[in-house]
């Protein structure tokens, strides 16, 4: 079980970590950063493994993953 | 519950101004990852160029001394002879390093100073608007090509590792190209390397990241990462292409 | 003092910058200040320094960016076209507030000109010489004493002030030899002031930039760079005064020709000219109030430069108007003889005689109408 914290002010919703994750446990949201942007959003902690392959695309250094 | 990821101590806490699936920021990343693993936070100085990543000083958790366009090299020079025990990264672009900076980052590598160059090449200018620069690919359209970069008007691409490479003052070499998971991680240990190169004063040691700038290729960050395997690094091989201490 | 040794001004030069602590030269060859290089690849490494021949003088003055960003007494030499290069350097040293020093063995221009004397960078030199609104002070040595002793002021005010100081001396003054006397090596140590950029180790991270995007924020740091300019001026303005007490005629020159024109004035005090001289040892800030105050008293001044007339411009804001200011310059190389000088020196006494006269008639004239 792992968790995945992603700093929606820091993401502007390049999408990269999406292509990155071998499991699909991330999606653009729906919703707003402060800046007007959709950020990043993780749901699935039952698929996560706590890979880091997202962190490691990331541009924006926006997300931390604990498990 | 166990850290597996988090933000380097060498990587200020704010929102960067680079846009969105920009290079630079994988690039300060793993930088300032390094810089942490090798314990080198507290004497690290980054020359910071002029385009995109001059503002690359409210980033870093570490001293930055800004240069004028293309004098990264000169600068880094100055400040490592008075500090030798200093790690001192010269930080460029594509136009910066490769246009008007060509002659002091060949007089450096000649001279093999021990200093690191981290090399950012996105094929353009992107702080002036996406003009074209000494790396931009045959047939690229820029501001300034708009009907695509022709080799008999502008010259071929320079492939400055290659360049650089010919001198005996530079001991390493690589490049990389800033796309999936993989590569970057690839990128990672070569710029550690070419760290522990300079901690260990063995000479000059330069690596080159081929990175997205998806705004002036007009292309999605998703694209742009496709357009640097596909174009980009057919063009500018990756791998290590010079390392005199294996 | 030591004893007294016959040195070359660019020879001099360089041993007084080491002396003064410098550590750091990085130089290009440039006719005719390539004896400071050449004795600074020889001495500096003697002397436990830097020595390093650029690619370019764009590369030497932003070596010496680098280098004093890193807390170094640093040094670099040029001439003419050579200086024109650094220019870009210079501006951002002036804007990052980085101490520095560099030396102007002027030559005849303007482009590549010739290796011959002369004053035609003054404009350059007082006046900004790169982008935007900055000042470096600049010394106008006349001797080569005057040009060893000014060049470990010069490091001083450099660190005192934290900018760029301009050792402005011309190709006669860099090639003459005369005998000098050395001041003792000091010993500098390595700056680890709060601006130096040493690693962060046990403090914050230091920043040193020139680039200020917020206009107000940039408005504040050229109106911080304005208020240094101020008191260095209030400071640290220095001349020399020859005979100017009682003088009607006050001949102004710097450098080299300062040297024909004192002996020219002392000529024409013997032929009953009460001539002064004034002679500007800071170009920049230039003596204003000096030449001011002597406008009052005087009845006529001549510049003489070896340029078309540089800074005569300075000596006409200064005297305001109030006299009758000449000039007397050559340029491309030529330089001045004692005898050309007496003889101008002495058709603007008479022209300023017979001027006197005429007004006075002419006042009389006026008072005698009813």
């Amino acid at each position: 079980m792992a968790r995945v914290e992603i700093n929606i002010e820091l993401c502007k919703g390049c999408g990269l970590c999406i292509e990155a994750c071998p499991k699909g446990c991330l999606k653009i949201s729906s919703g707003f950063n402060r800046m007007g942007e959709h950020p990043a959003e993780w749901g699935s902690d039952e698929m996560c493994t706590g890979c880091g392959l997202c962190a490691v695309v990331c541009p924006d250094c926006a997300i931390s993953i604990y498990k | 519950m166990e850290i597996i990821y988090e933000r380097p101590e060498s990587l200020k806490d704010v929102r960067t101004h680079y846009c969105a699936g920009c290079g630079h920021g994988v690039v300060h990343r793993i930088l300032a990852e390094i810089v942490d693993e090798l314990g080198i936070r507290e004497k690290t100085v980054v020359i910071a160029p002029v385009g995109c990543a001059v503002l690359a000083y409210d980033y870093f958790n570490f001293d930055v001394c800004e240069a004028p366009h293309g004098r990264t090299p000169a600068v880094a020079t100055g400040m490592k002879r008075v500090r030798p025990s200093n790690v001192i990264i010269s930080y460029q672009g594509d136009g910066d390093l490769a246009a008007i900076g060509m002659a002091e980052i060949i007089h450096a590598a000649n001279r093999g100073e021990r200093i690191t160059v981290v090399f950012v090449n996105n094929g353009l200018y992107g702080m002036t608007g996406g003009q074209m620069a000494p790396t931009t690919l045959i047939g690229q359209r820029t501001a300034t090509t708009p009907m695509g970069r022709d080799f008999r008007e502008c010259g071929q691409p320079i492939k400055v590792c290659e360049l650089l490479s010919q001198f005996e003052g530079v001991v390493y070499a690589a490049r990389c190209a800033i796309t999936g998971p993989g590569n970057i991680i690839k990128g990672k240990k070569m710029l550690k390397k070419a760290l522990s190169i300079q901690l260990a004063d063995l000479g000059f040691s330069i690596v080159e990241f081929l990175s997205a700038c998806p705004t002036h290729w007009k292309l999605t960050p998703r694209e742009a990462v496709q357009y640097i395997e596909e174009k980009m690094v057919p063009c500018f091989p990756t791998g290590v292409i010079k390392d005199t201490i294996k | 003092m030591t004893e007294k040794r016959l040195m070359s001004g660019n020879e001099a030069m360089a041993e007084a910058a080491i002396r003064a602590g410098c550590r750091c030269y990085f130089g290009y060859p440039i006719t005719p200040q390539n004896e400071v290089t050449a004795y600074m690849a020889r001495r500096m490494p003697e002397a436990g320094g830097v020595f390093i021949q650029s690619e370019s003088e764009l590369a030497a003055i932003n070596m010496v960016l680098g280098a004093s960003a890193a807390g170094c007494r640093s040094m670099t030499s040029s001439s003419s076209p050579g200086i024109s290069l650094k220019q870009e350097g210079i501006s951002y040293i002036a804007a990052m507030e980085l101490p520095a020093v560099i030396a102007n063995i002027m030559r005849g221009g303007p482009g590549l000109g010739n290796i011959a004397p002369s004053q035609s960078d003054y404009f350059q030199a007082v006046k900004g010489g790169g982008h935007g609104d900055y000042r470096q002070i600049v010394l106008g040595p006349s001797t080569v004493q005057e040009l060893v002793d000014l060049t470990v002021c010069s490091f001083d005010l450099a660190d005192e002030y934290r900018m760029p100081v301009v050792i402005l001396g011309d190709g006669l003054l860099g090639q003459m030899m005369e005998p000098v006397s050395m001041p003792g090596m000091r010993h500098v140590e390595i700056k680890e002031e709060e601006w130096v950029l040493s690693g962060c180790r046990g403090r914050a991270p230091r920043l040193l930039r020139s680039l200020i995007l917020d206009p107000g924020d940039l408005a504040a740091h050229n109106l911080h760079l304005q208020e240094k300019y101020r008191r260095v001026a209030a400071r640290e303005v220095r001349f020399e005064s020859v005979f100017t007490d009682d003088a009607e005629l006050i001949v102004v020159a710097y450098g080299t020709p300062a040297r024909v024109c004192r002996a020219a004035v002392a000529a024409c005090r013997e032929k009953g000219i009460r001539a002064g001289l004034i002679r500007p040892i800071t170009l920049w800030p230039f003596p204003r109030e000096e030449i001011s105050r002597l406008a009052s008293q005087a009845s006529h001044i001549l510049v003489v430069e070896m340029s078309h007339g540089q800074m005569v411009e300075d000596v006409l804001l200064s005297a305001e108007f109030r006299v009758p200011v000449s000039f007397f310059g050559k340029a491309g190389g030529l330089t001045f003889h004692i005898d050309e000088v007496i003889r101008k020196m002495e058709k603007t006494n008479q022209k300023s005689k017979i001027k006197n006269q005429k007004a006075k008639s002419k006042k009389q004239k006026h008072k005698s109408k009813p």
